[in-house]
């Protein structure tokens, strides 16, 4: 465990440096951002219309792409340079990921899906302590009764209720950095705002890092800080980027 | 990094897939009870065919070829070259070692079925199986003349009972144009299935055969009446073939030379499980094709899983997209994939294998009784499990295939939800 990069203070939760990222060896640059940092705690809202490469941004912070140059690092971890297991091990251990929707996986109940985590890291695990109860205690702090909802099929569920329990499983084991993906698109306003309420919370709560990415300005407000991807993205300002 | 408990999730996902997966499975049922019924009725078969006759240690009969000796004297199939006479049967049957011999006289039948000219001691000598006795299930052996036996089928066919009178016709077809009507026979006995030609036999005495031929071998019977038959020495002079019981099975090989180097007549002398497994190279090609078929079904069964998880692939890229974004790395997906195909197929193969166990405890009664046909290994052993073990094997390597292209797709996809 080397986190020697950040002594005293806790290193960024993102650090992104020079990156350049194509889909095709030669094709067109996708990413094109000189440098962008998140640090540790920090919420901030992202806002990026569709095709402007956000989910390919966040999919090479979470480690599951690499760039073509430049180096990504999450959390003190040099992400663009470690080996693939590496770095689906960093992710499954620090990262929460929320998506648009259709978050979980429809053939495990409610409290199976928040522990989901934990079943692919044992450090996440470990974080956790007792994941169970830790999992029923973030679904109440989301406003969904364990005693309701833990064995309640997803499909059971509404968008809104999905969205919280998606929120509880990113949230489960206190990582350092959590990635939300459109989380709020597919609700009306009200249930919107309550959710985007209640994920703010809870990351304050647990100390965790959010990178919020909408296309929705009007939410930029809530957060410690905004940025708009395209004025960071020289990619996406050429219009073309996928 | 844990090791995921990759099985649990595929069970989940198997079951969130319900009716999809029960058909599966189903489909995988139906072929392994096909293939393993055909496996089981197979070696049944061919240890019935095997053992259609034991116990006796030499047939003799004229020298043709062991093939067709077994054939025309053993399965009633076309006629023996010639004939052998009664000097040398009683030659061969005083030798030292013999313990006992059966004569054999052919050449009549009744409706079809072959007439068989023996003595009582068929009845006694005459093995089949695991050394089965012949049982009677009416009546018993012959005792008078004109007395006939009967073999199940026969019986069952053409609906004889005790008491009956039937008449032979000269030749084996059936229809014949001789009768040997002045001399009808009555039924005094019939005998328990077996699953051998005994069943599609007509048993009459040696006596009698050469009675019903007195006026010359292709009259129409003799005007004699029974009462002056009786009195007459009816002593055959030359019978088909005769079976031979050795005290010890070690003669065997030597009487075999013997009677093969036999001086006064060109006779030959078979073992019969050496010529059966002869004949059974001939007659098993069809075997080997029936097991080739059920074999092919079996393929097609873990094809319908193959199917059955590709079509379900890219509706599951989304699943497969957040198990990668909550740190699942592609070959648990690769993992996932092929435990679902090696689970399907194991249930399949589990279910098909107790249903056939299941139709045979059922069915072995009927088998037994109608055909004759008694099943070996009524319960599963170390052959099942392996076959349930290849067709699980069979699958897993099958859904390479399907995770392959999960794999793909989800290192392309990255967490971005195509949908």
């Amino acid at each position: 465990m080397k986190q020697d990069n950040a002594p005293g203070a806790a290193a960024p939760a993102i650090a992104i440096d020079q990156v350049r990222f194509a889909y095709r060896r030669g094709g067109p640059d996708v990413i094109a951002i000189d440098g962008f940092r998140l640090e540790a705690g920090e919420r901030v809202f992202l806002k990026g219309a569709s095709g402007s490469g956000k989910s390919t941004l966040l999919a090479l912070i979470a480690g599951i792409l690499t760039p073509r140059e430049g180096s990504v690092s999450v959390l003190g971890k040099p992400m663009s340079s470690m080996p693939s297991a590496k770095r689906d091990a960093h992710r499954a251990a620090r990262m929460g990921v929320i998506f648009q929707m259709f978050n979980l996986l429809p053939y495990m109940p409610a409290g199976d899906n928040v522990l989901l985590p934990c079943r692919f890291s044992s450090e996440r695990r470990k974080a956790a302590g007792d994941a169970p109860k830790e999992a029923r205690r973030l679904l109440e702090r989301l406003q969904l009764d364990p005693e309701t909802y833990w064995n309640a099929k997803p499909t059971e569920l509404s968008v809104g209720q999905q969205q919280r329990v998606a929120a509880a499983r990113a949230l489960i084991g206190r990582p350092g950095l959590v990635l939300a993906d459109e989380p709020t698109s597919a609700l009306d306003a009200d249930v919107r705002d309550a959710f985007l309420s209640l994920l703010l919370e809870e990351c304050e709560a647990s100390g965790a890092a959010l990178l919020f990415v909408s296309h929705d300005g009007a939410l930029a407000s809530r957060f410690d800080r905004a940025v708009d991807l395209s004025s960071i993205n020289a990619a996406a300002k050429t219009g073309e980027a996928a | 990094m844990t090791r995921f408990p990759i099985l649990a999730l595929a069970l989940r996902s198997i079951a969130n897939r319900r009716a999809t997966a029960i058909l599966t499975v189903l489909t995988v049922a139906i072929t392994m009870t096909l293939f393993l019924g055909v496996e089981k009725v197979r070696h049944g078969a061919r240890a019935s065919f095997e053992n259609t006759i034991t116990g006796t240690d030499l047939i003799v009969g004229a020298r043709s070829s062991p093939v067709n000796l077994l054939l025309y004297s053993i399965f009633h199939i076309g006629d023996a070259t010639n004939n052998i006479t009664w000097e040398t049967y009683e030659a061969v049957a005083g030798a030292p070692n013999v313990a006992w011999t059966v004569p054999i006289s052919l050449g009549d039948s009744h409706a079809g079925y072959r007439v068989v000219g023996t003595d009582n001691r068929f009845f006694e000598h005459y093995r089949h199986g695991d050394r089965r006795n012949l049982a009677f299930t009416e009546g018993g052996a012959l005792g008078d003349l004109f007395d006939t036996v009967l073999g199940a089928a026969v019986a069952r066919d053409l609906g004889y009972e005790l008491g009956e009178e039937i008449i032979v016709a000269h030749g084996t077809g059936r229809v014949s144009f001789v009768e040997h009507d002045n001399n009808p026979f009555e039924i005094v006995g019939i005998l328990a299935p077996t699953g051998t030609p005994v069943d599609r036999s007509v048993f009459v005495s040696l006596e009698a055969i050469e009675a019903i031929h007195l006026e010359g071998p292709t009259g129409a019977g003799t005007n004699l009446s029974a009462t002056e038959l009786r009195q007459m020495d009816l002593q055959p002079d030359q019978i088909t073939a005769f079976l031979v019981g050795l005290t010890s099975p070690t003669a065997a090989l030597r009487l075999q030379r013997q009677v093969n180097t036999y001086p006064e007549e060109a006779l030959q002398g078979i073992i019969p499980g050496v010529a059966l497994a002869q004949l059974w190279q001939v007659v098993g090609a069809a075997e080997r094709t029936l097991a080739a078929v059920a074999a092919f079904v079996v393929l097609t069964g873990l094809i319908c899983i193959l199917t059955a998880i590709l079509t379900s692939l890219n509706e599951r890229r989304r699943e497969m997209a957040i198990l990668r974004a909550l740190g699942a790395r592609p070959h648990h997906i690769f993992a996932l994939l092929v435990s679902e195909a090696a689970l399907l197929a194991f249930f399949g193969a589990v279910l098909g294998t107790a249903l056939t166990y299941g139709a045979l405890l059922a069915g072995a009664p009927i088998l037994e009784q109608r055909f004759g046909i008694f099943l070996i290994g009524m319960t599963p052993g170390l052959y099942d499990l392996a076959l349930i073990g290849a067709v699980t094997l069979a699958a897993a390597v099958l859904g390479l295939f399907p995770a392959w292209r999960a794999f793909r797709n989800s290192l392309a996809d990255g967490m971005t939800i195509r949908v």
